[in-house]
């Protein structure tokens, strides 16, 4: 039995769902939910490397160096504003966090 | 079954097991610490795939940077577990809808269209010689040259990211003497010194002798 690109494929898919439930059942910690949202971009990640690998293109390894680039700066920046909604609330329920709201 | 689809086995299923802990821990901390376990079987992965660079940054910036962050910030807000456990399951039934309607979205499109790619295409052709290619050195070609203006995009989206997170979170101290140095370059003669007009006034006399007599 061989590696297929589907085993990488179902592993990528299965890591998206299981961080999609995280998304939806840590509604109340807003620190689980920005790793639910770490996991995610390592299964997209899991997809490209795959892709590159089966598909011989190394181009899927330069888009997989951008993403974790760019989601470096997203958790630096969202745990930056965590710390601040932290300091002003005392509070990192997403549920009370509806000043905004009319 | 060779020792490569096993290793992979383990490694997914390690993987699956750190994610599924990562989202239904009680504690932060431990959510964090099954992250790192993730994206450690998540480097492993990438290492079967040939993609050893990405596999090290995964482990270098995620592990040691990202993740550290994470820790750092968990331990310093003094969160109340208990509130944030209230009504966990609620979402439950509304979740596993979600996840079961994705995972059967996915594998409709997998059995669909991935079953045949069996084989993996070898890096190098049949006619030339092995030569061993080195993954790190193709990425950096391919980056340096194709991909040189995404790379500096990146680079500054990096600086926008440092500097935004500091402007964020820094907070001045009340009881510091700090002074303004454009306010201390600015500074005038008139600010500092000012000169008072005072009419002369002469020194009564001092009579030397017995100041008893005279009051008497």
């Amino acid at each position: 039995m061989i590696l297929t690109l589907g085993h990488f494929l179902a592993l990528g898919a299965m890591l998206f769902a299981l961080s999609v439930i995280g998304i939806f059942l840590n509604r109340k910690n807003l620190i689980v939910l920005l790793m639910a949202i770490e996991l995610m971009l390592l299964a997209v990640n899991m997809n490209f490397v795959a892709f590159s690998y089966y598909l011989n293109d190394m181009a899927g390894q330069v888009f997989v160096f951008f993403i974790l680039t760019v989601a470096a700066a997203e958790s630096a920046i969202g745990l930056a504003i965590l710390v601040l909604l932290f300091r002003n609330k005392s509070s990192i329920n997403v549920d009370e966090l509806n000043t905004l709201k009319g | 079954m060779d020792a490569k689809t096993g290793l992979f086995y383990v490694f997914a299923l390690v993987l699956l097991v750190a994610a599924f802990k990562v989202i239904t821990a009680r504690n932060p901390v431990h959510a964090a610490l099954y992250l790192v376990l993730a994206f450690f079987q998540a480097a492993a992965i990438w290492i079967l795939l040939k993609a050893e660079f990405l596999a090290i940054t995964l482990v270098l910036v995620y592990v040691g940077a990202v993740m550290v962050l994470f820790l750092f910030v968990v331990m310093m807000l003094d969160v109340n577990l208990d509130g944030v456990r209230k009504g966990f399951w609620k979402h439950f039934p509304l979740a596993a809808t979600v996840g079961v309607l994705i995972a059967l979205q996915m594998a409709a499109v997998l059995m669909g269209g991935f079953r045949l790619s069996e084989q993996p295409k070898s890096t190098v052709l049949a006619g030339q010689p092995a030569a061993q290619v080195s993954n790190t050195k193709e990425l950096g070609k391919l980056l340096y040259s194709e991909y040189l203006y995404p790379l500096e995009i990146a680079a500054v989206i990096l600086l926008v990211a440092i500097i935004a997170a500091i402007a964020l979170t820094l907070r001045e101290r009340k009881d510091s003497k700090y002074i303004n140095p454009a306010d201390q370059i600015r500074v005038k003669r008139g600010d500092r010194v000012s000169l008072v007009k005072i009419k002369p006034t002469t020194a009564a006399p001092v009579v030397l002798g017995a100041p008893e007599d005279k009051k008497a």
